[in-house]
This record gives structure tokens, C-alpha cells and sequence, in this order.
């Protein structure tokens, strides 16, 4: 009889607590998570990188759905448990699911400290916790409004960071005279406010809110002395209390947080709890470091093993801000029994400082130069004494002995069990010992393995440095990113080989250029596909298999599995018939969604694929072709109405923008191609954010071009002005020709013109016009064979294989 | 076992994949470069993604959804992932497929 295990929260000491279990008493439990969040087990730290745009929640996600269904464990998304009743042993969550248990694991979290001042409770005040204020944040950065944050602190200072990121006007409140007091003596928290001001973000020092202001909803946030800062967005981040309540109500005993012993029992023997909401030995902690170990301690136990034991270690405190290296451990407050080696160089904006007891470490604050932090981690732990050394102890480890200075050499004399990554808590010795047994030789793999570097990543660097140790000459980090693990070749190499050796096939590519699979992976072949069919556009056979889903069957694969399918409506022009047909198409599919795109389309969501075909022949008679919605191709140009209608329109910009689209529909590029045309500089059509913009004024057409307005937000750059419509459209060809030819494939043009520069292309484009004319010359050659209706052909039964079923069977015999 | 027609390997495109509707839900059978023939539940073990709909390399597929990769052979997802399909036994006699439905099969008797 398997015994009951209930688990209330789902963030990562659970989720690591889970991992150690599954591996120490694998089938013993029958686990049932309730996860008050709507979601799978993230990775928390990671929040700061998702809200500067360095990651998206996918990559953070640390176990996926499958995860759970593999393990048996039952998992309720979005239910807050509401009741926990010790007498009859069950738990009761606010959707009425009551689950009895036989061991019960707390482990809540915490909650965001709220400022008691009045307007706490405005919309527009935020905290900084979870995905859903990471998300929030995210559109109230859309508007690149001014954006107050409360607290100087680790969370307060990442969460700065990421709103100016955003691209949001960001001014940092801080209740303390240094910022981050608690990790940093005053010394390095100058150092800190100066990088921060340097990103261009404000910072007020002794800063006391009394109170958040608005009509309505925030409009600024008032100073104890009077002084209004004003916001749209406030985000609070002063710091987290546990969050007890539950284990309170039910007489579990609570005192800052759950009261645990060494083994995270509570005061019910059959109750545990970890992570933020525990308190152990007196102290509550929020670092991920002592929660995992948190979680390895409560596996023991509730594997059986009865010995583990909590044991207190100071965690360093790293901030996750790209740019800024700060270190700090420990205890460094002044005192009479304490001596300090302090070591500064303003112009190279280095500080360190190591507080010592009785020639001990007891505490290290290091700011603008880290790499020596594990060593004196290491030194502090093991309570070494560092008389000996003492006189270059603040040099660093490479200093010691008259080793040379080699950073390499510092990492090597690293002891096996030196902690690397604080995060994960792994050492040296696991890591070079996965590098060896496993031949690992990507930081990719380190990763997959050891965990080591798979949080903040801000252990990278050392890892690498392990890695180089190990590997020698076989790691070679600086060298040029390969395509993906098929090749070492880069994109641009392959690109260049493609044309000089005059390879026609995906096959061919392989074979000359050495693949290491068979036949490549998902990554390779559809980049691999477009060059061919950009650089070969008469001679090469387009390989369906080597397409995404969505360009082989010419509609976007929704979440469900369901198509969405947008037809083309030149410049965002439509009529009543068209619309006709579109309304008659809903009703007659049953098709949910209806809805407007961004780029002045009508989009059908939630269209069955066997369906597809039918869908377009009945579109296809009203005159639609493909929208090539899911292309990375041309997408849609944008139009405003122009000279037509507008009052202030100078040029027929609606006009342009059909032409423009007309000329280029059907043509593959790198990444997708967004365009529009503004008939005036008031910019109705927002030309100055797409890959490119016409700005039309009235002595001509100012192209623009490299905008962003997705993962980056970016405006564009002005590539020239000319006099005519046929010049303008000839300079666009050009210019995307040559994105087409140099651009590596899922880069956007923004990214491609910074890499190889905008003077480049303006010289190319602009001034030179044979090679402009080249450009022009072979995109048209290019279009000659582009230019097919993707929709019709299938209607007409081309890849008829891909929409039916290849059989239905068991259906009879069911029925018998 | 019970071993139900389903169709032809030349019904499969080399390195792509067909479904075959069943009463408890689609079943994606892939056809490899070298014309291996597997069969899955067609739902990643992800976010149940149509693996059908993937990018079919070696004995593997790549999720449509958020690009997990799948090894055919075993129904494990592969790196670092964690999790498994359902793999369905498939037989091939000359071209001709068959596919075994256990669970189907006892509910007739």
C-alpha cells in the first residue's frame, strides 16, 4: 500500500524536493501537488532575464507537463488549498477537491511585503513575485512611461533593470542611505547607485513613501518630505515575509514562518514544510541555495532516511544584472575583534574587501571583479587560516604561492569540493567529473547534466574556465557559434559553401560539408531550406519535410492543434465582398475566432486541418490568396489612407503599400518581413517600428528600415530619401534581396543590419547602383518562381496527404 | 496482439509523418529517411503538441509546439528533457502497415 503524499505549492524547493525523492524512494508515495499558480514548476530566478527580454518562460520552465504525467504525480493548477484539517488528515482547496494525506509537505512560499501608505492598492501598483507580475510589468512597459520601484534591494534593482530594458523611464526608491545595505557595506553600494545611474536609471536614497497618489488608477508616489515622483507603473519590491497562514490556522506552530526542526518536521510529526515559508534553526531564508538544501533534507526523510540534518551556511549574494559583478558574504560589519583588508581602483571601478576574525574570512564584499568570490567562499567555509597568505590574500588566489597570474591557474587550484555554482549547489568535482565521464563539450551539455551554471547563470564564466581546464584544447568557446550540434559550421560559412561549391540539395550540403547526423535535425534543415531556396530559386526543389509545420501546410498551428488562416488583403484594403465571403467561410466551418491583426488582416482562428483545403477553395473564389501569415517570408504592409482621403496625407500611401505588396508576396526571407507605408510623418501606419517603413513626404519617400517591435523594440533607421514611387520601390527590393542573400536564417533584418552595419548597407544600397540593380535583378528572377498561390494549389489537391487521416480505425469493433 | 491495417508506407512521405484516427485519439505514424516505419500517441509529452506535425530527423521528431525532440524508437524525449509518448507497435509486410491496438482489442472480447 503506497502511502499519501500532498504537497501544497509548486515552486522550485518542492519541485527540486520531488527530484531527490523520485531518485531516493522511487513508487513509495502517491504524490498529489496543489499549485495555486496555473502553471508547471518554474524557475523563479530566471524572472529577471524573462523581464529584460533575455529569456521567455519556455526556457525557465523546469518541469514541463509531461514531467508530472511521467512520474504519476497528480498536479491541480490554480488551486489555492483553503483548509487543512490535522484531525481527519485531508486538505481542501478552494475548487472543493479534498485530498486526504498521509504525509503533508508546506510549502507555500511567501508574500510580498506591502507598504502600508495609502493608494497601496491603486491599479498600477504591482509586486515582483511571479510570472503574472513579470507579465504585467511587461505591458505596462508597452506605454514607456515613467515607472517607480520601491526597494534598493536584489529584487528591486533587477526588477529597475528590466523595466528600463523595457525601455521605461525608471526612478528607484530606496529607504536606506546606500542601496542594497544588507549584502553591502556603504562603499560598494556607491559603486552599485553609480552603475545603475550610468544605465540610466534614477536613484533616491533615503527615500520614505507616504503614500502612492492617482485618480483612479497610480499617478505618482509622494516622499515623506514632500516631493511627488510621478508613474504610471509603481512596483513594489521591499521584501517578503513567509506566507504561514495556512499551517497557522491549523495550529501547526508558526513563528516568523512554519517552525521546522533540522529534519523540516513541523510541530505535526506528519507534516513538513520547506522553501521560503520555513523557518529552520531561527532563521527564514529566500536564496535558492539553503531552500534545495531544504529539499534534499526533507527527501531524506521522507524517504526514510531519519540522519539528514538542515545545517546553516552563509550564501553568497550575486545580482542579476548584466554588467555589474558584485559579490558579497557573509558578515562585515565593523567591530573591535575584526580586522578588513580593503583593496580599491576607482578608474577601474574595482573594490574589495575581506573582514577577518582571528585570521579567518568572515565575511567578503567584492564589487567590479568577482572571479575570486569561490575562493573565498571556499576559505570562509573551511575556516582556513589565512596568515600565511595575508599580505596578497585580497589579490586573489593567483597571487598565492608565486603562481602566476592565470585565471585558469586560480580555477585549477580549486579543491574538488569548491562550490561552483551557488545556485545548484554544485562543486568542481561534479562538474569535471560529468565533463570526463559523460565527454561533455558544450556548455549546453554541463547544463543538462550538473544543473551547474542552469540558474542565474552568472557561474558561466567559471564553468567555462572548468571546461577548458578539462577538455584543453577540445573546447574552444571563442570559436564561431555552430549552426546546431549537426555541424561546426556556422551560418555564414555554410551560406558562403553553398554558393562556392555549388551544392543544390539539403543531401549534397551534408555530405560536402561533413554533417555529423544522418539526415540533420529541426534546427538545420529549414535553415539549410531557405538557403537553397534563396540562393538556387530555378534549380532547387523545395523540401517540404524540411519545413516548419506552418509553411508546409500554409496556416499557423494554434495550441490546440487547430490552424489559424489570414488571407492576403493587399495594403489592408478590403471590400464588402470580400468580407462577405470571410463572414460566409465563419458560419459555414463553425470557425470560434474572428479577429484583426496588428498588421491590418482579418485572422480565422480554431480552423480543424482536414478542414483547410475546403476553407481556402471557398476563400479562393472570392479572390483571396494566402496571407502567408506564418511565413518567413513577406508578411503584410501596413498602409494609412493617404493623399486619397487624408487631409494630411502627401503622398498616395495606400497605394504604394498594394504596389509594394503586389511586387514582393510569396518571396522567402530569413526571418519574417513587416512593412508599411505612412502617407505623412504623423505615421498613422507605424512605419518607423517595422523590418521596413516609407515615410512619405512632400518631395518624395523616405525609406526607413531595421525597426523592431516584438521581443525588441527598436525604431528604425532612415536608409534615404528618393524622389519617385518607382525608385522606392526599386530601394526596397534591393535592400531586402540583400537580406535575403546575407541575412542567417531567423534573423530579423534589424539584427543582420547591426551585424553587418548600417553604413554597409546604405553604401551598397544608395550609393551604388549597380550593385543596387543586381539585387533588384535577382530578387524579380527569384519572384518568377515564388509567386504561386500556396492556397489554390492545395485547394486544388496538391499535399492532399497532409490534411486526411492516412486511416480510421478500432471505431467499428468499439461499436460491436 | 491485434494487428489492424492501416494503410501503405508510400501513403508516408520519406521524413514526415501521417495520423490515423482511433476511438482514443490520434495516432501519428512516421516514416524515416531509411524507411523505418513508428508509430506514437500523437501528443507530446510537453504540452501535447501533434508530434505528427514535427520535423521527422533520424529516428526522431521535433515538436511542432516548443521544439521538443522525441526519440521514435523509444517515446522518450531526448537532451535534457524529461518525459515519454506512448509508442504503438507497428508492423510492416512488405509495404503494408499494421499497427497492434492492446487496449482496443480486449474491449471487443
Amino acid at each position: 500500500m503506497t502511502e499519501k503524499l500532498v504537497i501544497i505549492g509548486n515552486g522550485m524547493a518542492p519541485g527540486r524536493m520531488l527530484e531527490h525523492l523520485l531518485e531516493k524512494a522511487p513508487g513509495r508515495y502517491s504524490i498529489t501537488i496543489f499549485n495555486a499558480e496555473p502553471r508547471v514548476n518554474y524557475d523563479r530566478i530566471m524572472l529577471s532575464p524573462v523581464l529584460s527580454g533575455e529569456k521567455d518562460y519556455e526556457e525557465i520552465i523546469i518541469h514541463g507537463d509531461g514531467w508530472y504525467i511521467k512520474n504519476g504525480i497528480t498536479l491541480y493548477k490554480g488551486h489555492k488549498i483553503v483548509a487543512l484539517d490535522r484531525t481527519a488528515k485531508t486538505v481542501t482547496s478552494d475548487h472543493g477537491v479534498v485530498e486526504p494525506y498521509d504525509r503533508l509537505v508546506i510549502a507555500t512560499g511567501s508574500v510580498p511585503f506591502i507598504i502600508p501608505v495609502p493608494g497601496n492598492d491603486l491599479p498600477g501598483v504591482l509586486t515582483y513575485r511571479d510570472l503574472d507580475d513579470v507579465q504585467a510589468m511587461l505591458l505596462a512597459a508597452q506605454s514607456r512611461a515613467k515607472a517607480v520601484v520601491i526597494g534598493g534591494g536584489l529584487l528591486g534593482l533587477e526588477a529597475a533593470a528590466g523595466l528600463s530594458e523595457r525601455g521605461m523611464d525608471v526612478t528607484v526608491l530606496h529607504v536606506m542611505p546606500t542601496l542594497m545595505e544588507r549584502q553591502l557595506d556603504p562603499a560598494a553600494g556607491y559603486l552599485l547607485q553609480r552603475a545603475v545611474e550610468q544605465r540610466g536609471i534614477k536613484v533616491m536614497t533615503k527615500a520614505n513613501t507616504k503614500a502612492i497618489v492617482g485618480n483612479g488608477r497610480v499617478e505618482g508616489v509622494k516622499l515623506a518630505d514632500g516631493t511627488v515622483v510621478p508613474a504610471s507603473l509603481v512596483v513594489m519590491a521591499v521584501g517578503i515575509r513567509p506566507n504561514a497562514v495556512l499551517a497557522k490556522d491549523a495550529g501547526v506552530t508558526v513563528n516568523r514562518g512554519i517552525v521546522v526542526d533540522a529534519g523540516m518536521r513541523t510541530s505535526d510529526p506528519d507534516i513538513f514544510a520547506l522553501g521560503e515559508c520555513a523557518e529552520v534553526g531561527g532563521q527564514v531564508y529566500g536564496l535558492v541555495a539553503p531552500l534545495y538544501e531544504m529539499a534534499r533534507v526533507a527527501s531524506s526523510h521522507l524517504a526514510g532516511d531519519q540522519s539528514a540534518a538542515f545545517v546553516h551556511n552563509d550564501t553568497p549574494t550575486k545580482l542579476k544584472v548584466t554588467g555589474i559583478e558584485l559579490f558579497s558574504l557573509g558578515d562585515f560589519a565593523d567591530g573591535d575583534d575584526r580586522q578588513e583588508i580593503v583593496l580599491r581602483d576607482a578608474s577601474a571601478g574595482v573594490y574589495k574587501r575581506l573582514v577577518l576574525k582571528d585570521d579567518r574570512i568572515i565575511g567578503t564584499v567584492l564589487y567590479g571583479e568577482t572571479a575570486d568570490g569561490a575562493w573565498f567562499n571556499d576559505l570562509k567555509k573551511k575556516q582556513t587560516d589565512i596568515s600565511e597568505m595575508r599580505d596578497t590574500l585580497i589579490f586573489g588566489q593567483a597571487y598565492q604561492g608565486g603562481a602566476p597570474l592565470d585565471p585558469m591557474a586560480a580555477v585549477a587550484a580549486l579543491p574538488d569540493d569548491a562550490e561552483i555554482c551557488g545556485c545548484n549547489g554544485v562543486c568542481k568535482g561534479t562538474i569535471t567529473g560529468a565533463i570526463t565521464s559523460k565527454g561533455l563539450t558544450s556548455l549546453d551539455d554541463v547544463r543538462a547534466h550538473t544543473k551547474a551554471s542552469a540558474s542565474c547563470g552568472s557561474c558561466t564564466g567559471l564553468v567555462e574556465q572548468l571546461m577548458s581546464l578539462t577538455l584543453g584544447d577540445n573546447y574552444n568557446p571563442a570559436a564561431v557559434q555552430p549552426m546546431c550540434g549537426c555541424t561546426t559550421l556556422g551560418h555564414d560559412d555554410v551560406r558562403r559553401l553553398i554558393k562556392a561549391k555549388g551544392l543544390k540539395t539539403i543531401p549534397a550540403v551534408m555530405q560536402e560539408l561533413e554533417w555529423k547526423t544522418s539526415c540533420g535535425c529541426a534546427k538545420c534543415r529549414p535553415a539549410l531550406n531557405y538557403y537553397l531556396v534563396a540562393d538556387w530559386p530555378d534549380e532547387y526543389a523545395d523540401d517540404y519535410q524540411s519545413r516548419f509545420i506552418n509553411e508546409r501546410v500554409h496556416a499557423n498551428i494554434q495550441k490546440d492543434g487547430t490552424y489559424s488562416v489570414v488571407p492576403r488583403m493587399w495594403g489592408g484594403v478590403t471590400s464588402s465582398k470580400e468580407l462577405r465571403a470571410i463572414a460566409d467561410v465563419v458560419d459555414r466551418f463553425e470557425i470560434p475566432m474572428v479577429k484583426v491583426t496588428g498588421g491590418q488582416r482579418i485572422d480565422m482562428l480554431g480552423i480543424r486541418k482536414e478542414d483547410l483545403p475546403a476553407v481556402w477553395a471557398d476563400l479562393g473564389k472570392a479572390g483571396f490568396v494566402s496571407g502567408h501569415a506564418y511565413a518567413k517570408g513577406l508578411r503584410t504592409v501596413k498602409t494609412c489612407v493617404g493623399s486619397d482621403w487624408c487631409r494630411f496625407g502627401t503622398q498616395d500611401s495606400t497605394g504604394l503599400g498594394i504596389r509594394i505588396e503586389k511586387f514582393m508576396w510569396g518571396s522567402w526571407t530569413p526571418a519574417k518581413v513587416k512593412m508599411a507605408v505612412s502617407g505623412c510623418p504623423r505615421n498613422c501606419a507605424e512605419a518607423t517600428c517595422k523590418d521596413v517603413g516609407v515615410i512619405c513626404v512632400d518631395s518624395g519617400f523616405e525609406i526607413h528600415f531595421a525597426g523592431a517591435a516584438g521581443l525588441d523594440i527598436k525604431g528604425t533607421e532612415v536608409l534615404g530619401l528618393v524622389k519617385t514611387e518607382d525608385e522606392a520601390l526599386e530601394v526596397i527590393v534591393a535592400l531586402v534581396q540583400m537580406y535575403r542573400e546575407q541575412g542567417r536564417y531567423l534573423e530579423r533584418i534589424y539584427k543582420w543590419a547591426k551585424r553587418v552595419g548600417i553604413a554597409e548597407i546604405k553604401r551598397q544600397i544608395m550609393d551604388d547602383a549597380e550593385k543596387r540593380s543586381g539585387y533588384y535583378e535577382r530578387f524579380v528572377f527569384s519572384q518568377k518562381f515564388a509567386q504561386v498561390d500556396p492556397w489554390t494549389e492545395r485547394a486544388s489537391g496538391k499535399d492532399k496527404h497532409e490534411f486526411r487521416p492516412m486511416a480510421s480505425v478500432g471505431f467499428a469493433e468499439a461499436a460491436e | 496482439m491485434n494487428w489492424i491495417a492501416i494503410g501503405s508506407i508510400t501513403d508516408i512521405p520519406q521524413r514526415g509523418a501521417r495520423c490515423v484516427a482511433t476511438p482514443q485519439g490520434k495516432i501519428a505514424v512516421f516514416r524515416t529517411a531509411e524507411d523505418q516505419v513508428f508509430a506514437t500517441e500523437d501528443h507530446c509529452p510537453h504540452k501535447g503538441g501533434p508530434l505528427s506535425q514535427g520535423i521527422v530527423h533520424g529516428a526522431a521528431v521535433t515538436c511542432p509546439l516548443h521544439n521538443w525532440v522525441i526519440s521514435l524508437e523509444t517515446g522518450k524525449a531526448l537532451g535534457a528533457d524529461e518525459g515519454a509518448v506512448k509508442t504503438i507497435p507497428v508492423r510492416v509486410e512488405g509495404e503494408r502497415l499494421f499497427i497492434a491496438l492492446e487496449a482496443l482489442a480486449s474491449k471487443a472480447a
